[in-house]
C-alpha cells in the first residue's frame, strides 16, 4: 500500500522542516524579545521602530517575505547569507524570513505577557535601584514569559507549518517532497495523509509537552 | 539654617536635612494633588504622614524616589537633588528603601532570592555574602525559616516583613513606607509596626504613610497631617493627638479615634 513512498527520502525532508523550525523558534525567540523590549522601553525611536516593525510585518503574507528574501535580498541585492551553495543560501535566506516575520508575534505575545506583570513589580525593582535593563530582564520578563507559554506554543506550531512556504524558494523540506510526489506518483490522497501525518507528529507533541511546560512554569501570587 | 523656624514644635536638628522637600507641585490631569509642599526630613528623625483618603500623601511619598514626578518645585536626598530617569536616579534610590502597600515582592523568585537581588545586581556584593546578610536581615524581621519559600505561600504579614527586609539589604540611608499595613488583616498588622517600631528605636530614618495612629503616637518624632495635597499641620505626636490646631486635623481625628 505504501510502496510509492520507495525511492522518496522522507525523513530526510522532515528533518529539513525540523531545522527550519528549531533555527527560526530560536531567532525569533530572540529577535521578538528584543522588539518587546523596545515597544515597553523608554526610548521614543526604540519605539516607533518596534510599533512599525510588527504593524508592517505581520500584516504581510508570508510567502511574500521569503520569496523576497530570494529576489530582493539575493538575487539583486547580492546577500548570500556567507555560503557558496545555492541550496545553504536558499535555506539560510528562508530561516531569515521566518525569523522576520514569527518575531511580530512573537513581540505581540509577549507584549500581553508584560501587560499581566502587577505595575509593583517593576515599581518595587526600580525602587531596588535596578536599572531599565534589568528591570526588564531579571523582574518584568521572566514572568512575562511564564504567562504567556501558552500563546508561544501556538506561535511555534504556527511557524512549524508555516515552514512549508520556504519551498517557494526551493528549500528541500517536506512540503517540498510532497509537491514531488504528487507529480509523479497517482496515491494523492495517501501522499496528503501521510504528509499531514508527519506534520502532526511534529506539532502535536509540542504543544502537549509545552502545555505541561506552561503550567509548571506558571507564576503564583 | 536660621530659614528653620523656632515656632516648629519639633525643629529637625539643623542643617543635617536629609530629604527636602521644597515648593513641590504635581498634577493628576486637573487635580491638583500636591500643592507647594515644603517638608525636611532630618537625619534619625520619624515622620508620619496622615490624612485623608486622596489626600496626596502616597503620592508625597512616592516623589521622594522619583517613583511619581514632580511639576515644579525640588527635591533632594542627602543634599543632591533628584535626577532624571537613568543611572544616577537608580544609584539614589539604591540609598532609599521603600515598602509599599501591596508588598510587591518577586512573585518569580524565593524570599531569599528577593533580598538578595538587590544586593548582587546593584550593590554587586558576592552572592554569599548577600545570602548571609540576607539570613540575618529575614531571622531580625523574624521570616528566618521562609527562606526557600515563595512569596505566594507566605502571609500577609509576612511578606511585608519580607519587603523591608529586602529593602533593608541594600542599607539605605532613609526609608519610605507607603501604607505598609493597610493591606493586611488586622491580627498581622502588629508584626509589621513592631518591626517598624524596632528601626525607628535603631535610628532609621523613617517617612511612613499610615492609618495606624497607635504607631504613630509611640514612634513618630513628627506628625504631618496631610488634606486636599496640602500639609496642612506638623506637630509632635503628643501635641497632633491632644491638641491639633486645625479645624480639618481635629475634624479627621474625631473622625478615626472614637472607636
Amino acid at each position: 500500500m505504501f510502496d510509492f513512498l520507495e525511492g522518496y527520502d522522507l525523513l530526510g525532508a522532515f528533518w529539513v522542516t525540523v531545522q527550519l523550525t528549531a533555527l527560526s523558534a530560536v531567532g525569533s525567540l530572540i529577535w521578538g524579545t528584543l522588539l518587546a523590549g523596545m515597544r515597553v522601553g523608554p526610548v521614543p525611536l526604540l519605539r516607533g521602530f518596534g510599533t512599525a516593525y510588527v504593524n508592517v510585518v505581520r500584516n504581510i503574507p508570508l510567502v511574500v517575505i521569503i520569496v523576497f528574501t530570494s529576489l530582493g535580498l539575493y538575487q539583486t541585492l547580492g546577500v548570500s547569507l556567507g555560503s557558496d551553495i545555492v541550496n545553504t543560501t536558499n535555506f539560510r535566506l528562508a530561516v531569515l524570513g521566518l525569523v522576520a516575520y514569527t518575531s511580530a508575534f512573537v513581540c505581540e505575545a509577549l507584549r500581553s505577557g508584560i501587560n499581566t506583570v502587577p505595575v509593583g513589580q517593576a515599581e518595587a525593582a526600580r525602587a531596588l535601584g535596578l536599572s531599565f535593563g534589568q528591570v526588564l530582564t531579571l523582574v518584568v520578563l521572566p514572568q512575562a514569559f511564564r504567562s504567556v507559554v501558552g500563546p508561544l506554543t501556538s506561535v511555534l506550531i504556527a511557524l512549524t507549518k508555516n515552514t512549508t512556504v520556504a519551498s517557494a524558494i526551493g528549500v528541500a523540506e517536506a512540503a517540498a517532497l510532497m509537491k514531488d510526489m504528487i507529480e509523479n506518483e497517482a496515491q494523492l490522497i495517501l501522499i496528503s495523509a501521510v504528509f499531514a501525518f508527519g506534520f502532526v507528529c511534529l506539532t502535536l507533541p509540542t504543544g502537549l509537552i509545552l502545555g505541561w511546560v506552561g503550567k509548571k512554569a506558571a507564576v503564583k501570587r | 539654617m536660621t530659614e528653620l523656624s523656632v515656632t516648629k514644635d519639633v525643629a529637625p536638628p539643623a542643617g543635617d536635612a536629609l530629604v527636602a522637600l521644597s515648593h513641590v507641585n504635581k498634577h493628576f490631569g486637573a487635580l491638583h494633588v500636591l500643592q507647594d509642599i515644603d517638608l525636611t526630613i532630618a537625619r534619625g528623625e520619624v515622620v508620619v504622614v496622615i490624612g485623608p483618603s486622596g489626600s496626596g500623601k502616597s503620592t508625597l511619598c512616592r516623589t521622594i524616589n522619583r517613583l511619581e514626578t514632580i511639576d515644579s518645585g525640588s527635591i533632594t536626598i542627602d543634599g543632591k537633588p533628584l535626577p532624571q530617569e537613568g543611572k544616577e536616579l537608580a544609584r539614589l534610590r539604591a540609598d532609599v528603601g521603600m515598602v509599599f502597600q501591596s508588598f510587591n515582592l518577586f512573585a518569580h523568585k524565593t524570599v531569599l532570592e528577593n533580598v538578595t537581588l538587590g544586593q548582587i545586581k546593584v550593590r554587586k556584593a558576592d552572592k554569599k555574602e548577600a545570602e548571609e546578610k540576607a539570613r540575618a536581615l529575614l531571622d531580625r524581621v523574624g521570616v528566618g525559616a521562609q527562606a526557600d519559600k515563595y512569596p505566594a505561600q507566605l502571609s500577609g504579614g509576612q511578606q511585608q516583613r519580607v519587603a523591608i527586609a529586602r529593602a533593608l539589604a541594600m542599607g539605605p540611608k532613609v526609608m519610605l513606607f507607603d501604607e505598609p499595613t493597610s493591606a493586611l488583616d488586622p491580627e498581622m498588622i502588629n508584626e509589621v509596626l513592631e518591626v517598624m517600631q524596632q528601626l525607628a528605636r535603631d535610628g532609621m530614618t523613617m517617612v511612613v504613610v499610615t492609618h495606624e495612629m497607635g504607631f504613630a503616637r509611640s514612634a513618630a518624632n513628627r506628625v504631618v497631617f496631610m488634606a486636599d495635597g496640602r500639609i496642612v499641620e506638623e506637630a509632635s505626636p503628643d501635641q497632633f493627638f491632644s491638641n491639633p490646631s486645625s479645624d480639618r486635623a481635629k475634624d479627621f481625628l474625631s473622625k478615626i479615634l472614637h472607636h
